[in-house]
């Protein structure tokens, strides 16, 4: 009988302690074998709406903007396992982790109905990036190595109706946009970019990793004009929209123009910058960035493109991102014509 | 007796490599029809090292970009009239095909109408594409994709026996890569037919390049991480007849390659253009410049240096040259350029080696920011001194055993 007390006493000590992340299949995560179901996981409990009690949930303060698609954003680590901050602000997380990314659109009736979920994974042998695509029911997703398209309508926050062919990137895409030199890298979770809803999530959050002893300082906020300036907004937009491929380990290192957080010269930049490959995304413009004059700049050219021939970033991106490229366009008009 | 042995060992030798590179590779078949682009793609990504993925006959409807990214597989059609993967109603990527890994050939296969650019290989050492075709089928056109066939950052790129047509920039680009060789090919009605930029030690050689704006071009561009172009051999081409008006959206570097431009070189070191056969050429069969755009890239070299011209047949060229203010040298001149002529950047230490046995003319423009209507030009000297002859550029045996 007392065995058995302390045998409950502890199971209750461990449910408290570690909530239910004795749900995860961390064999699942591990294994080289990528599961066809999401459930298969155990990340979410029957619906998109339910993740598990065993996610941090987290958000950006300025996200990758991807066709106006609802983000909801999760990250699992295993029990007794934390990450550590670098003195750049970058997360670096154990073997085992799971980053977990849920994409949706509202419908007219506020509900958010979710599209897909994209993992990435910490095996031993590296990340490795997958999509799910939720199936009709809403019960489970599907792995789609080769991607998919979803027609999609939405409403713009001015009321602009707006019907697109949402592209669920393929295994591949995924990498393309995660790749530092060879290896998939999360690209997001930068601790000066991560914003919760509640202090208490913050705490939650940090409570798991190990932060330096000076943490870099929060970083601007693409859209909210009392977090710092257009240009430090402007450059916070770059960096999480392009510099993950505009940097000199990403896949867009051959054109030159670097968008991560180093300090370069104005070129790198884009400033009197003059195309390199761009073909007709050139626009008939002759630098990516001419001060003062954003009508004449292929890089906002480029952003209110949809055709694909011309649309940066290439991938995820079947609408323009009105509001970024306006931000953008403010920068460029501030600056002192050459 | 003895040589029956080494025959029979040479077979044995010969099937052991075979066996053991091929041991566990499989052919994955995707045919054309419904569904192609999930059922490619997924056959792209599911390959393993050793695999050959081949495509049916027909035509290949596809939607989105496709890419590769395992190493070591063959792509291989039936044939490039035969198989055809069709971009015309591509709804999203930047390029048709992007390959992003080591030893993978592509061949036998057509790419046509992306809304980007056509094939495209970055950071993918021995690459092989051979006998393929990327075209844009409404002729040249500004709204036609930039790049046909489009490796980048790679050590060790062939490119042999390929058509390409209508790219809005170049055909064949070669960029920021070293170790290239560019053959039996054509490019056709593109801005540039072939251009090599930003790399080291090419061959380009029995191309024919005809009805582009420009034949073949040889750049180097600043604030790019790799720079200074160099060691780049053009011999036995065809260069006739490079007669379409320039079409490329303006902005672009080659936007301003002049309409009949047969061979450019700019801002590059040691080209040797040598034994091709030219004509046609309305601004020139040959031209040397330099970099002539405000630029501070100190890390940059904006002039042509060591550049050599031999043994070239030289059709009718320069009656009709296309720069601004080549009409009033022209008229200076007679009424027409000569075929060869440099620009003068970078003086006397910079004066190309001409060895061809016609007029060549020095614009005498040796300030980058002059501009040509300042033009005072001259007749260059030819010359039988000829520098030391770059070395053949040799690509792993693995490759060229693709296409024996």
């Amino acid at each position: 009988m007392r065995l058995l007390l302390a045998a409950i006493a502890c199971l209750a000590l461990t449910v408290s302690v570690k909530g239910t992340s004795a749900q995860i299949a961390e064999a699942a995560i591990m294994s080289a074998e990528n599961p066809a179901l999401l459930s298969s996981f155990g990340f979410f409990d029957g619906a998109a709406s339910k993740p598990s009690a065993a996610l941090l949930p987290y958000a950006l303060r300025t996200p990758l903007f991807s066709d106006y698609a609802e983000k909801q954003r999760f990250l699992y680590m295993p029990p007794g396992k934390s990450y550590t901050v670098d003195q750049t602000g970058r997360l670096q997380f154990p073997v085992g982790s799971a980053l977990i990314k849920s994409f949706g659109y509202h419908d007219a009736a506020g509900n958010l109905n979710i599209i897909e979920t994209r993992l990435l994974l910490h095996r031993a042998e590296g990340w490795v990036a997958l999509p799910y695509v939720w199936n009709a029911d809403g019960k489970d997703a599907t792995l789609k190595i080769g991607g998919a398209r979803k027609a999609v309508e939405f409403a713009k926050a001015d009321g602009a109706k707006m019907a697109i062919s949402y592209a669920v990137p393929n295994k591949n895409q995924c990498k393309q946009c995660h790749s530092t030199k060879d290896a998939v890298m999360p690209v997001g979770p930068v601790w000066q970019n991560l914003a919760f809803e509640t202090a208490k999530a913050r705490a939650n959050f940090a409570m798991r990793g190990e932060l330096p002893s000076s943490l870099p300082a929060v970083e601007a906020k693409w859209d909210d004009a009392k977090s710092s300036t257009v240009e430090a907004r402007a450059l916070a937009y770059l960096r999480v929209n392009c510099g993950h491929c505009h940097k000199p380990t990403g896949s867009a290192s051959n054109s030159g123009l670097f968008y991560d957080d180093h300090e370069r010269n104005p070129a790198a930049l884009g400033i009197g910058k003059r195309p390199v490959a761009a073909g007709r995304g050139s626009g008939n413009f002759d630098f990516v960035i001419e001060p003062g004059h954003p009508e004449r700049s292929i890089l906002t050219y480029r952003m209110k493109s949809v055709d694909p021939g011309i649309a940066m970033p290439e991938l995820g991106r079947a609408s323009a991102h009105d509001e970024g490229a306006a931000l953008l366009e403010a920068w460029i008009r501030s600056m002192k014509p050459a | 007796m003895r040589m029956r042995d080494k025959g029979v060992y040479a077979i044995i030798a010969v099937s052991l490599a075979f066996a053991s590179t091929t041991a566990f590779a499989k052919t994955i078949s995707v045919a054309a029809g419904d569904d192609a682009q999930a059922r490619l793609q997924e056959a792209l990504i599911g390959a393993v090292p050793g695999d050959v993925v081949e495509l049916g006959s027909g035509r290949f409807r596809l939607t989105d970009g496709l890419s590769l990214d395992v190493a070591k597989v063959t792509v291989k059609g039936q044939g490039s009239g035969q198989t055809i993967l069709d971009f015309t109603g591509q709804l999203g990527a930047g390029e048709g095909l992007l390959v992003t890994s080591d030893d993978v050939v592509l061949r036998d296969f057509a790419v046509e109408n992306t809304k980007g650019d056509g094939i495209k290989s970055k950071g993918a050492d021995r690459i092989v594409y051979y006998q393929l075709r990327v075209e844009w089928t409404g002729g040249p056109k500004e709204t036609n994709g930039a790049y046909g066939i489009y490796p980048v950052e790679s050590q060790d790129v062939l490119v042999d026996s390929v058509l390409v047509r209508g790219a809005s920039d170049a055909g064949i680009y070669v960029g920021q890569s070293r170790n290239i060789v560019v053959r039996n090919s054509v490019a056709l009605e593109n801005v540039a037919g072939i251009e090599i930029e930003n790399s080291y030690d090419a061959d380009v050689h029995d191309n024919l390049t005809t009805r582009n704006t420009g034949g073949i071009l040889v750049f180097d561009l600043p604030n790019l991480l790799q720079m200074g172009g160099k060691n780049v051999r053009i011999f036995e081409n065809v260069v006739v007849d490079n007669s379409t008006p320039n079409f490329a959206p303006k902005g672009n570097i080659v936007a301003n390659v002049p309409t009949g431009t047969g061979v450019m070189v700019m801002a590059n070191r040691n080209v040797h253009v040598f034994d091709n056969m030219l004509g046609q050429n309305g601004t020139a069969n040959i031209m040397v410049v330099g970099y002539r755009y405000p630029q501070n890239d100190p890390k940059y070299d904006p002039i042509a240096r060591g550049v050599a011209i031999w043994g070239n047949q030289h059709d009718k060229a320069g009656w009709d040259p296309k720069f601004p203010g080549s009409q009033q040298i022209a008229q200076a001149l007679g009424g027409s350029l000569p075929p060869i002529f440099w620009d003068g950047a970078g003086g006397d230490a910079a004066r190309p080696v001409i060895a061809d046995p016609v007029p060549a003319l020095s614009l005498g423009l040796t300030d980058l920011i002059a501009t040509p209507e300042s033009a005072q030009p001259t007749m260059l000297q030819t010359t039988a001194n000829l520098p030391p002859e770059l070395p053949r550029i040799r690509l792993p045996e693995s490759m060229e055993a693709v296409v024996r």
